[in-house]
C-alpha cells in the first residue's frame, strides 16, 4: 500500500484532481419536464450551491398537487458541499504529490461515499417532498404520494420528468471510473517498483 | 321538311349553343396554378416566412398576417379601442388616445411604414398614419403595442403619411386637405385659394428610442396631398408627393379637380430645408394646439402632453427646396423603385404611367428647364424630368412596388390587375387578376433599397363572391401571388379584417427572434403594482379606493374585499404575477362601464369602477388561465353612502358566520 504509482497514473489523479474543480462552474444535476403546454420544456438545474433554470414556474405547477415550493434555502447541502467536494479535490491533489497508494484508494473511496450519498440524500429528499402533499391541494395524487424520479423518466398526469445527471455529474462520474481503473491497474496489473 | 331535316337543324342549333357557352369568360376558379397549395401550405408547427403588418383601414388598428399561409395572428390596436386587449379601456392605455380635440375612440389608418437602416428593414418599429384626426403612432415590434402617438397640427386628413426615410430620419405626413391655419381660421369656404394651405410634417425619429418629434412643417399651396415616397441612395435628401386638386376646387372634386390635364408631383429638398433651419430661416408658430402620446417603458402607463409650438418653412418663400413636375391625371401612386432614381407616378386617370429620373429632375433644376411657376414655386418641363411612359399598361393605376431585379408591380384599380414592368424599358412584361379591384399592393421589402421579393399580394377593394356570404358586410379580399418565375402565378385568396391599404412584409428572422414573451416582474415600476401577494392592500383616499391587486393561477388576491361606500369610485390596479410564456390573467367586474382589462404575465393593468348600488359583486379572470381558471373569482361588498364598515381584505380566511344577520 506504501507503493508510489505509475507515472501515466499519478497524471491522470492529477488531471482527475483538476478536472473535479468543474463541479464549482457547472451544473451537477438535471431535472426535465415536458408536457403538451410545454412543447420546449422545463427544466431544474442542480448546481453545488443553487438551483437555476425554471424553478418557479416548476413551483407553480407544483402546487396544483400541494407540492412545496422549490427554493435553494430547502437544501441545507448547499451549504456544505462546496466543503466536500473541495476535501475530495484535496485528496486527489494530495495523490498525485505523495505518490502513494492508499491515497489513491482513500481518493477512490471519498469519490465512491460522495456519488452514493448524493444519491441517498437526494433520494431522501424527493421522498420527503413526494410525501408531504398538502392535504388542501386542488388536485389529489392517487396515494397522496408523488416521488419525482431518481434517475431516469417518470410520467405524472400531464408531465414526463426525466432526472440524471448534468455536465458536472458526468464529469464527476468519469473521474471516479477512472480511479477505479487506475486503482485496479495498480493493485492488480502493475509491479511495485 | 323530314323528320330528318329537322333532327340535323336541332342537331346544329345546339352544336352553337354550346359553342357559345364555350366562349363564355372562365370564372375564377379556371385560373388556379397548379401546384399552389404546397407553395403556401405551413405545415403545423411550422412556421411562416414572413410577417405581413397590414393596415386595417376604417378600423383604424394594423393587423398581423403570416405569408405565404395568409393566416391573421394578431390585429394591434393603435388610433381605435380595442376590446380584446383593453387598449384605451384600461386606466394605463386612455391617454394614447387623447388629442387636441379629446379622447377619440376610432380613427383610420391606411399607411404602414416599417422602420429602416441604410434603406433596409431594421425589424424595429412600424408606424402608421390616422387620417381622420391627424396623427402618427408608432409600435413596438418588440411587444406588437402601440407606445407612441402624435398628433400633427395644421393638417386635416393625414393621408400622405407615413412615409419613411432610409435611416428612418423622418417620417412624412403630408395633408389630404388643406385647410386655413394660423389666426385666420374663420373664413368663406369660398376663400381657398386666398387663405387654404397644405402643410407637409417632417417628423424625426430617435434612432435609440424611436421616439418621435414634429422637427418641423413645410407650408404649401393649397392643394390635395395624396401619397409620399422618400428618396433613396443618389435621392436620399429628397422626398416626392402626389398632389391633387391643383385646380383649387373646394366643392364637387369629383369633377372640379379633374379638368386639369396635368397635376403635379412635388419633389422636396429636404436636406436644403435642414439647412435654411439652420440658419434661422424657420418661424416658430405658437398658436397650435397638439397631443403627444407616448407608453413609459417603465411603468407601462401611457402619459399625454399638449405641445403648442411647430417650426414652420414656405416653400413659395423659400426657392430652391421644392419644385413641381407635372403628372397627369390626379396622380395617386408616388413610389421610389430600389435604385433611388426612378420616380413611378401613377395618375388615376391616365393612360400612361410616368416614370420619372431623379437625375434628369437634377438636370433641368441645374438647367432651369421650367414651365413657369404654381403660386411661386417653379414647374419643372415634363419632358425634362421624365425618364419615359409605360404605355397601355392597364386602367386606373394606382400603387407600385419592386422586386430585386429590376421590376416593377403596379396595381390597377379599374381593369382590377396587377402588372409587371420592366423599371429601365417600361416594357410591360405580365399581368395577372385580382379578386376584385385592388387598391394597393405589396412585395416583401418593397419600398425598400433591397426587396426581398418572392411574393406580390394584392389587397382589394370589393369581395362580393369569394367567400361564403355574411350578410352586406363582407371580410375584405387579398391575394398572394407568387413572382418568383416570369410568370406571376395566383397561390392563395384570404380574407382580411377592417379595409386594408398600405401593406408591408419582411422576413419572420429580422423580428421573431426579438419578440418579448413576458415582462420581468423586478422591472415592473407601475406606481400600483404589488410584485407578490404580500404586496396586496386596499387603499381609501377620499372617494377613491385602490385595490392592489395580484393574479395567479388560479386565484385573485385579495379575493374578498369589504368596506367599499356607494358614491366611490374603485381602481382594481391587477399585477399579473406569471413569470412564464402565454399565461395572461383578465379582469372584469359585474357593472363595470369600462369593460374588463387583460393583464400580460408581469405586467399591471387597470379598470376603473363606480359601483352603481349596495351589495356583493362578483368579480373574476376573463382570461382562460388554468385548470382552475373557473374557480379565479372573488367578492366585493359594497355598503350605503353612511356605512361604517370598515376596509378589510383577504384571501383564503375563512371565517366563523356571522351571528344573527
Amino acid at each position: 500500500m506504501n507503493h508510489s504509482l505509475n507515472s501515466v497514473n499519478r497524471i491522470l489523479v492529477a488531471f482527475c484532481a483538476v478536472a473535479l474543480a468543474s463541479a464549482f462552474f457547472t451544473p451537477l444535476w438535471q431535472i426535465l419536464m415536458w408536457a403538451p403546454q410545454y412543447p420546449e420544456g422545463l427544466e431544474m438545474k442542480i448546481w453545488i450551491n443553487n438551483l437555476t433554470g425554471n424553478v418557479k414556474i416548476i413551483s407553480a405547477l407544483n402546487h396544483y398537487i400541494g407540492m412545496r415550493t422549490i427554493e435553494v434555502s430547502m437544501f441545507p447541502e448547499f451549504k456544505y458541499m462546496i466543503y466536500i467536494v473541495g476535501v475530495i479535490i484535496s485528496i486527489g491533489l494530495i495523490t498525485a504529490l505523495i505518490n502513494k497508494r492508499w491515497t489513491l484508494l482513500m481518493f477512490f473511496i471519498s469519490l465512491g461515499a460522495a456519488g452514493l450519498g448524493a444519491l441517498i440524500d437526494f433520494y431522501m429528499w424527493g421522498y420527503d417532498y413526494g410525501h408531504n402533499l398538502n392535504p388542501d391541494a386542488p388536485i389529489k395524487v392517487p396515494g397522496m404520494t408523488y416521488q419525482p424520479p431518481l434517475i431516469g423518466t417518470k410520467q405524472l398526469l400531464n408531465f414526463t420528468a426525466f432526472s440524471g445527471p448534468d455536465i458536472g455529474g458526468w464529469i464527476f462520474i468519469a473521474v471516479a471510473w477512472i480511479i477505479f481503473f487506475v486503482f485496479i491497474a495498480e493493485q492488480f496489473f502493475l509491479k511495485p517498483k | 321538311m323530314t323528320i330528318n331535316r329537322i333532327l340535323s337543324i336541332g342537331i346544329l342549333l345546339s352544336s352553337i349553343a354550346i359553342l357559345f357557352t364555350g366562349c363564355k369568360p372562365k370564372g375564377p376558379q379556371s385560373v388556379t396554378t397548379s401546384g399552389a397549395a404546397e407553395k403556401v401550405y405551413v405545415a403545423p408547427g411550422q412556421y411562416d416566412e414572413f410577417y405581413n403588418i397590414v393596415s386595417g383601414g376604417f378600423n383604424g388598428q394594423m393587423s398581423i398576417y403570416g405569408l405565404p399561409s395568409g393566416r391573421l395572428f394578431r390585429i394591434i390596436p393603435v388610433f381605435s379601442v380595442f376590446p380584446e386587449n383593453g387598449y384605451g379601456f384600461s386606466e394605463e392605455s386612455k391617454a394614447m388616445l387623447n388629442t387636441s380635440h379629446g379622447f377619440v375612440p376610432w380613427d383610420d389608418l391606411h399607411h404602414i411604414a416599417l422602420s429602416q437602416t441604410n434603406g433596409e428593414h431594421d425589424g424595429r418599429w412600424a408606424f402608421g398614419n390616422a387620417n381622420n384626426t391627424p396623427r402618427v403612432g408608432r409600435v413596438d415590434m418588440k411587444t406588437f403595442r402601440t407606445v407612441e402617438i402624435l398628433e400633427l397640427p395644421n393638417s386635416a386628413g393625414n393621408h400622405s403619411s407615413p412615409f419613411i426615410t432610409e435611416n428612418s430620419e423622418y417620417i412624412i405626413a403630408g395633408t389630404r386637405f388643406s385647410v386655413p391655419m394660423g389666426e385666420n381660421r374663420d373664413v368663406p369656404i369660398s376663400s381657398y385659394k386666398k387663405n387654404f394651405k397644405g402643410t407637409l410634417s417632417f417628423i424625426s425619429v430617435n434612432p435609440q428610442s424611436g421616439k418621435m418629434n414634429l422637427s418641423f412643417q413645410l407650408v404649401t399651396p393649397g392643394v390635395n396631398f395624396d401619397l409620399s415616397r422618400a428618396g433613396k441612395g443618389p435621392s436620399h435628401g429628397w422626398f416626392f408627393f402626389s398632389c391633387y386638386n391643383t385646380e383649387q376646387a373646394y366643392t364637387l372634386l369629383e369633377v372640379n379637380a379633374s379638368q386639369r390635364d396635368k397635376d403635379f408631383i412635388l419633389a422636396v429638398n429636404w436636406k436644403k430645408a435642414e439647412e435654411y433651419l439652420k440658419q434661422g430661416k424657420g418661424k416658430k408658430v405658437s398658436n397650435v394646439k397638439y397631443a403627444h402620446n407616448f407608453i413609459d417603458e417603465k411603468t407601462d402607463v401611457a402619459t399625454s402632453e399638449m405641445l403648442n409650438e411647430v417650426m414652420q418653412l414656405d416653400i413659395a418663400e423659400l426657392k430652391d427646396i421644392a419644385y413641381f413636375i407635372p403628372c397627369p391625371k390626379s396622380p395617386h401612386g408616388c413610389d421610389t423603385d430600389p435604385s433611388g432614381e426612378y420616380i413611378v407616378a401613377s395618375g388615376k386617370l391616365a393612360a400612361t404611367i410616368p416614370v420619372f429620373s431623379f437625375a434628369k429632375i437634377q438636370k433641368a433644376i441645374t438647367d432651369k428647364a421650367y414651365d413657369g411657376d404654381f403660386n411661386g414655386i417653379p414647374i419643372i418641363k415634363y419632358e425634362a424630368a421624365l425618364h419615359g411612359e409605360v404605355q397601355k399598361p392597364g386602367l386606373g393605376p394606382l400603387h407600385t412596388e419592386f422586386d430585386a431585379s429590376g421590376n416593377a408591380y403596379t396595381s390597377f384599380f379599374v381593369s382590377s390587375e396587377i402588372v409587371k414592368w420592366d423599371v429601365k424599358s417600361l416594357k410591360v412584361l405580365d399581368r395577372v387578376h385580382t379578386y376584385y379591384s385592388i387598391g394597393h399592393l405589396c412585395v416583401p421589402g418593397g419600398p425598400t433599397k433591397k426587396p426581398h421579393g418572392k411574393y406580390v399580394i394584392a389587397y382589394n377593394k370589393i369581395t362580393k363572391d369569394r367567400y361564403l356570404p355574411t350578410g352586406p358586410e363582407l371580410a375584405q379580399s387579398a391575394q398572394l401571388y407568387s413572382i418568383d418565375g416570369d410568370k406571376m402565378q395566383l397561390l392563395l385568396d384570404f380574407p382580411t379584417v377592417g379595409e386594408p391599404h398600405y401593406a408591408e412584409a419582411i422576413p419572420a428572422s429580422l423580428i421573431a427572434p426579438n419578440s418579448t414573451k413576458f415582462y420581468k416582474i423586478e422591472d415592473n415600476k407601475h406606481p400600483y403594482a404589488a410584485k407578490g401577494e404580500k404586496q396586496t392592500k386596499v387603499e381609501r383616499k377620499g372617494n377613491q379606493v385602490h385595490v392592489y391587486m395580484t393574479a395567479i393561477r388560479s386565484h385573485l388576491t385579495p379575493d374578498n374585499i369589504e368596506g367599499i361606500k356607494l358614491g366611490d369610485e374603485v381602481y382594481f390596479h391587477v399585477t399579473n404575477l406569471e413569470q412564464d410564456w402565454d399565461v395572461p390573467h383578465g379582469f372584469a367586474v359585474k357593472g363595470a362601464a369600462n369593460a374588463e382589462i387583460l393583464i400580460m404575465p408581469g405586467e399591471t393593468q387597470t379598470l376603473k369602477w363606480k359601483p352603481d348600488d349596495v351589495g356583493v359583486f362578483p368579480f373574476y379572470c376573463t382570461d382562460f388561465c388554468s385548470a382552475l381558471h373557473q374557480e379565479m373569482q372573488g367578492y366585493i361588498r359594497v355598503s350605503g353612502t353612511g356605512s361604517n364598515v370598515p376596509i378589510t381584505f383577504s384571501t383564503g380566511k375563512i371565517e366563523e358566520e356571522p351571528k344573527g344577520k
